[in-house]
């Protein structure tokens, strides 16, 4: 693949509601093996950038440039609507912040994480066995637990097997709306660790939106401050969140509590 | 002087309906909508395979119409019943002399033949409502076979049964292209639908859709490559006629626990007897 070429490239990406703003002139590159995290308040239109960015929303404005495996780039919001959802197959995941949105909860654990196999063409029940095993055990989820509906796992399993369920096909970039959202704090902590490995050890590139700074501390190289729809600041993790210039930026370092 | 127009429905309606099964034969597996009229019986009765009946008999047909099988159950007496008072053709219980066969749940054991029309009543044509409920959705499920889903619930068969425990509406891939419901037939009469030399027509009148399987197309069960499909056996033969290979149905014949299998076919167990 062109080194030179970002993975994801966003230019001037806007969304009204109505005559509302749901972000304005937002632009961004995320290159491969990145992790770039979306920060602000609620409201402050960090969903809906993500939506706007993963073809999931339509923007009223902008470009979302996408490199694919063969090196051509695509862009998100003109493909046509097959192209698109089998890219959402295929390189793309999603990890959404409530579990429930994002798994299959009449089925059982195994048979969510070999949904996105069996969608891709597999059909060797064992293999798919194996598989679904082999990344319950990555997101630590006991292995006699595949048969088990996903009901029946705490919620911060159900996310950890939203996850398996998301990289089991190996995408190249994920997307994550509040992974840790609604999550008790030593289960945070843990399922961080889990996404860092993971991130790591495949070597992906991730958008994360979240409004817990400690996430992003822990998880995103890059940083993108956002208020009222538009981007405040941006620059390298620790640089924003240890010597943040803009006053909204500061304002929001200083309101996270110090134990 | 007969108060009916032939075969009930009027001729406006036929004719948008025969539209709907000439499409449906274009694009076998493929649900065409269709404006359903309401009929004289409930729906679940069969209004969906009254309606496509009615729309493709004519004077010469001789009709046959079976319920789960049977000749004498009262939806296929009914029915047989309804077209011979409002078309006058003759009827028969006997599948080699039928042309056109109205059936609920079953293929009849006696093979079909080219030039016979099977008409199926179906409850839910959808074969990915199970799964998701939007309509739209599945529309585009269907247009970009993404079929992945489909698996899910084979694997989670598998999973909790040791095999695919759905016995009855297998759902099939229709021409390489459509995956279908074949409406309520056991497994066991799934291969029958593959490479059927008669036209197979599929009425749903309370989801208003009609799809098709054209003479002599492929049609295939889905399953996984190390759970190959297969169909239900029994370890006895007919109690009344001695046919083996067929679809039985078990009778409770006393309330000691006594029971017995018969073919779920009756004119096939009849004839069997009577030779």
């Amino acid at each position: 693949m062109d080194a030179d070429r970002p993975l994801l490239r966003a230019r001037g990406v806007t969304r009204y509601y109505g005559s509302r703003v749901g972000c304005r002139d937002v632009g961004l590159d995320l290159w491969p093996g990145e992790v770039l995290g979306v920060v602000g308040e609620s409201g402050s239109g960090k969903t809906t950038l993500l939506g706007c960015l993963s073809g999931r929303l339509e923007p009223s404005a902008g470009t979302v440039e996408f490199t694919q495996r063969d090196g051509t780039v695509v862009d998100v919001l003109r493909i046509p609507e097959p192209a698109l959802r089998k890219l959402a197959r295929t390189d793309w995941g999603i990890v959404h912040q409530n579990p429930r949105d994002g798994l299959r909860l009449g089925v059982s654990a195994g048979a969510n994480v070999g949904e996105r196999l069996m969608a891709l063409g597999a059909r060797h029940y064992g293999r798919i066995r194996e598989a679904a095993f082999d990344w319950l055990g990555r997101v630590e989820i006991d292995g006699e637990r595949i048969d088990d509906w996903p009901e029946t796992f705490s919620s911060g399993m159900q996310q950890r097997l939203q996850i398996a369920r998301t990289l089991v096909t190996e995408p190249r970039l994920v997307f994550m709306d509040e992974p840790t959202g609604g999550l008790d704090v030593s289960v945070q902590a843990r399922l961080l660790d889990l996404l860092r490995r993971l991130v790591t050890d495949l070597g992906l590139s991730a958008v994360i939106v979240t409004h817990d700074l400690a996430v992003t501390r822990l998880l995103a190289h890059r940083l993108l401050v956002m208020r009222g729809g538009e981007v405040v600041e941006s620059g390298l993790t620790d640089q924003v969140l240890d010597d943040p210039q803009h006053p909204y930026t500061q304002l929001l370092v200083s309101s996270v509590l110090q134990p | 002087m007969n108060p009916y127009n032939f075969a009930f429905l009027d001729e406006q309606t036929k004719r948008m309906i025969r539209r709907a099964i000439l499409k449906a034969v274009a694009i076998p597996g493929y649900q065409v909508p269709f404006g359903s009229r309401e009929m004289p019986l409930s729906y679940g009765w069969g209004t969906g395979g009254v309606q496509v009946t009615a729309s493709v008999i004519g004077p010469d047909d001789v009709l046959k119409v079976i319920d789960q099988g049977a000749d004498d159950t009262t939806n296929a007496v009914s029915i047989r019943r309804f077209f011979e008072r409002t078309t006058g053709v003759r009827t028969t219980t006997r599948t080699e002399a039928a042309t056109l066969l109205q059936t609920r749940h079953r293929i009849p054991e006696t093979p079909l033949a080219e030039g016979q029309i099977v008409v199926f009543q179906v409850p839910i044509p959808e074969p990915l409502r199970w799964l998701e409920p939007r309509e739209t959705e599945t529309r585009k499920m269907h247009a970009l076979e993404e079929y992945g889903v489909m698996h899910v619930r084979l694997y989670e068969d598998i999973t909790r049964h040791g095999h695919v425990e759905t016995a009855y509406d297998y759902p099939v891939l229709v021409n390489g292209r459509y995956i279908m419901r074949p409406s309520p037939i056991p497994k066991f009469d799934n291969p029958k639908l593959d490479e059927s030399p008669a036209l197979l027509l599929f009425g749903a009148g309370r989801e208003k859709r009609i799809y098709a399987v054209p003479p002599f197309t492929t049609v295939r069960s889905l399953d996984f490559e190390d759970h190959p499909f297969t169909i239900e056996r029994w370890d006895q033969t007919c109690a009344l006629c001695g046919a083996a290979d067929v679809f039985m149905d078990e009778i409770v014949v006393d309330d000691k626990g006594g029971r017995m299998f018969v073919c779920s076919d009756t004119d096939f167990c009849e004839r069997r007897r009577g030779r």
